[in-house]
């Protein structure tokens, strides 16, 4: 083709012209996701109005206009003031061990240590040897725990009796407790139910159904005041720890919950691993325990970790019976006179908000990534 | 080894499982029994030994405490037992309410959060996570301390729309007040429910028969709501709403709502909400994208795919898990024993246990009756359950 031949077709490039505006581009983004259609775009406007309304003052109240520092409550009594934080520094040593003596607190710390290593070394899954780590904290740690918690026992320390405890040590203790006895109390309701045998399946369904056909706080009520009487001397039930009752109860009632949990990985279990390990010539102990368990656990453990949330949250009940919680701390401390303001209340509740989101939202967020993680081992 | 073909091999007797089995189930059995009748014979003597009562001699006695909101006649002479109904009552008007209050808001936060608008899915993520991951208990002496507490007294209340007040003695509602006539308006009411219910069955079975439409909507609408607005224009306007009014330092008139009644509601109904959210997301991502394909394939409207299509098949992954959480909000109002309003667990395990003594009883009473309640529920899922099964082919 020749530059002066009379070409219909043009020869030469147009000039570039910028790509439309709507196409991409956070312009694009704006109108596809804010306002793509009418209903949309009053809903977003209504949305922005309405946030603009609440968040900033919500920020600046805990923020800008707060009280940090104070060594009582007038700060925070003033009309412009906001949150109180100033009393949230001046009474955490009583919101984190209650009661118990300061020249023992050091024994709190270290046993929340160990605690944390142990429970770290079981949830992360890179590192190994998880038989160890299972055995150490269902079985040595809980030992371990309360000789350092309450001391006595030929141990050398000083005792700390039980009413002294309080604060969120308290709150770690009854959740801790509470999964540490639910989960094999669960695995053997769990078998129970689906057993063969007539009896165990009744006996199991009955305590199971019971359970969690009934308020928690009346099962605390049962624990706290019928336990006792159903011991034979008098004198005993007069001195049944009091936290030991609640204990009690908490382990049984998430037990039931935690049993239906595991039942739910004992169905979705293939029939052919039930009866690969029979082939074998497992007996049903060592078919459970070597084949079965191993998997269905696995299988449900964002279950098993959603349900430690339920029980981490239902912690706060305990205050009903008198055991002095992490939230029931807080409660008491609002009414200090010392303190006293209008938003006091509000402080109060919004640290232990943020305490207690932090725990679940980070167990959610654990058992979200767990999820994942075996999904991505199902699909290879 | 000599063995006969078609016999099982020979084990000893501790070694057969069906002996062992049945060993261990007497074992357990037993067991049972004598944990139980120990239990049982140690707490009778128990309670004999501190004078407690062991039988319910008191439930016909005077309770000699009053309770602030009843929906019943109750004072301070009437029995025990009479407590225990106004107890009982207050708890199911508290589950009633709140479990159509928190159908509703989940059902919208749910949808929100599927939204393709960003920030209202985003508003509703926030809601969810929050509400979840915090304790009810926390939740609700937030709303009972620190916000229905610092409320403005009767003077400064804030005004709502439609003519109710809030203020630190709680919400006063206009009180719909019933003249003489009003009966036959009701009952014009529920003849046209009736009527609008047989039309609606009617122009189904038209439509299974002749493939033709029927304005169900309209006229249903029209055969509820007619009859009993000309009923109630003819006879007078029977049925009309008495606003409250500030005189002295309270209001008079209109229907009062006490703080506990509002915050334990607007808690349980708000946290429960973030939990059907979840549900009624899950349940209508878990309805695959080829229905809805398929749907409109088929030549279905938008609406008739939702109607026909999407929400049948995600109300069956959404219903058990929504009746287990209308428990949960049931079992949960035993939460008013932290705040005061006075349901069962107020009444029956803090009050009158507090004064008669009788902890076994009263303990045993509550937690019968919600066992009733959920071993109920439980049987009525167990039924729609088998009805609404995915028939696998």
């Amino acid at each position: 083709m020749s530059l002066n031949s009379p070409a219909f077709v043009r020869d030469q490039s147009g000039p570039t012209l910028p790509s439309p505006v709507f196409a991409r581009g956070p312009l694009a983004w704006i109108r596809a996701n804010l306002f793509s259609d009418i209903l949309s775009s009053v809903l977003t406007l209504i949305a922005l109005y309405m946030l603009l309304r609440t968040v900033p003052p919500i920020v600046s109240f805990f923020t800008i206009d707060a009280v940090w520092s104070a060594q009582d409550g007038a700060p925070c009594r003033v009309a412009s003031a906001g949150a109180c934080w100033a009393f949230i520094g001046q009474k955490l040593p009583f919101f984190t061990y209650g009661f118990y003596p300061v020249e023992e607190r050091w024994r709190v710390n270290l046993t929340i240590l160990i605690g944390a290593a142990l429970i770290f070394w079981l949830l992360y899954p890179k590192l190994g040897r998880k038989n160890i780590a299972v055995s150490l904290f269902f079985l040595i740690f809980p030992i371990l725990a309360f000789v350092l918690l309450h001391g006595g026992l030929r141990s050398g320390l000083v005792v700390v009796e039980t009413n002294l405890w309080g604060g969120v040590v308290v709150s770690l203790i009854v959740s801790l407790v509470g999964i540490v006895f639910s989960l094999p109390l669960g695995v053997l309701l769990a078998l129970g139910r689906r057993s063969t045998l007539p009896f165990v399946t009744f006996f199991c369904i009955t305590v199971i159904e019971f359970v969690r056909g009934v308020p928690f706080i009346t099962v605390l009520f049962m624990a706290q005041f019928m336990l006792p009487l159903f011991l034979p001397d008098p004198s005993w039930s007069d001195s049944f720890d009091h936290l030991l009752r609640v204990l009690i109860g908490t382990a049984i009632f998430s037990a039931a919950y935690m049993a239906e949990e595991i039942r739910g990985g004992l169905q979705a279990m293939p029939k052919g691993q039930f009866e690969g390990a029979m082939a074998l010539g497992l007996g049903y102990w060592q078919m459970m325990r070597l084949i079965i368990l191993p998997q269905a656990l696995t299988l449900v453990i964002p279950g098993i970790v959603n349900n430690f949330i339920g029980l981490f949250k239902d912690t706060t009940l305990v205050a009903v019976v008198g055991i002095f919680d992490f939230l029931e701390t807080i409660d008491s401390q609002i009414k200090d006179p010392v303190w006293t303001g209008p938003y006091i209340s509000t402080t109060g509740y919004a640290f232990a908000a943020m305490f207690y989101f932090l725990f679940c939202f980070g167990m959610s967020r654990y058992s979200l990534y767990m999820e994942r993680r075996l999904a991505a081992g199902k699909s290879h | 080894m000599t063995m006969s073909e078609n016999s099982a091999p020979r084990v000893a007797p501790w070694n057969n499982p069906v002996y062992r089995g049945w060993l261990f189930q007497i074992l357990l059995g037993l067991t049972v029994v004598v944990m139980a009748y120990s239990a049982f014979s140690n707490t009778l003597f128990n309670m004999r030994l501190r004078g407690i009562p062991v039988d319910l001699g008191f439930w016909n006695t005077a309770a000699g405490f009053d309770i602030t909101q009843k929906t019943i006649e109750y004072s301070a002479s009437n029995s025990y037992g009479r407590a225990f109904v106004v107890g009982l009552l207050n708890t199911l008007l508290v589950g009633a309410i709140g479990i159509v209050l928190t159908t509703i808001l989940g059902f919208i936060v749910g949808v929100a959060r599927l939204s393709k608008n960003w920030i209202i899915s985003k508003i509703a993520t926030v809601y969810v996570e929050i509400l979840r991951n915090t304790p009810l208990l926390l939740q609700l002496l937030f709303w009972y301390n620190a916000v229905l507490k610092s409320l403005p007294s009767p003077r400064q209340s804030i005004i709502m729309p439609g003519g109710a007040y809030l203020n630190n003695r709680g919400l006063i509602l206009p009180n719909p007040i019933f003249g003489d006539s009003a009966v036959y308006v009701v009952a014009m009411l529920l003849a046209g429910i009736v009527a609008g219910v047989i039309y609606q069955r009617w122009a189904a079975r038209r439509k299974a028969l002749t493939g033709q439409e029927s304005p169900v909507a309209a006229i249903g609408l029209g055969l509820v709501i007619i009859p009993a607005i000309l009923a109630y224009f003819v006879l007078g306007k029977p049925i009309w709403l008495e606003f409250p009014a500030l005189k002295g330092f309270n209001f008079v008139g209109g229907f009062q709502l006490y703080p506990e009644f509002v915050a334990l509601l607007g808690g349980l109904v708000i946290y429960t909400a973030a939990f059907i959210a979840e549900i009624v997301r899950a349940g209508i991502m878990a309805v695959s994208k080829g229905q809805t394909e398929a749907a409109s394939a088929l030549g279905l409207s938008h609406s008739q795919t939702l109607k026909l299509v999407v929400i049948p098949q995600a109300m069956r992954v959404i219903i058990p898990p929504l009746t287990s959480q209308y428990l949960n909000l049931v079992k949960n109002s035993t939460l008013a024993i932290f705040i005061g309003y006075p349901e069962l667990a107020q009444v029956f395990m803090g009050t009158v246990l507090n004064q008669t003594g009788a902890a076994v009883q009263c303990v045993a009473i509550t937690m019968a009756v919600y066992l009733v309640i959920s071993l109920t529920t439980s049987v009525f899922m167990n039924i729609y359950n088998s009805r609404n099964a995915l028939v696998e082919r």
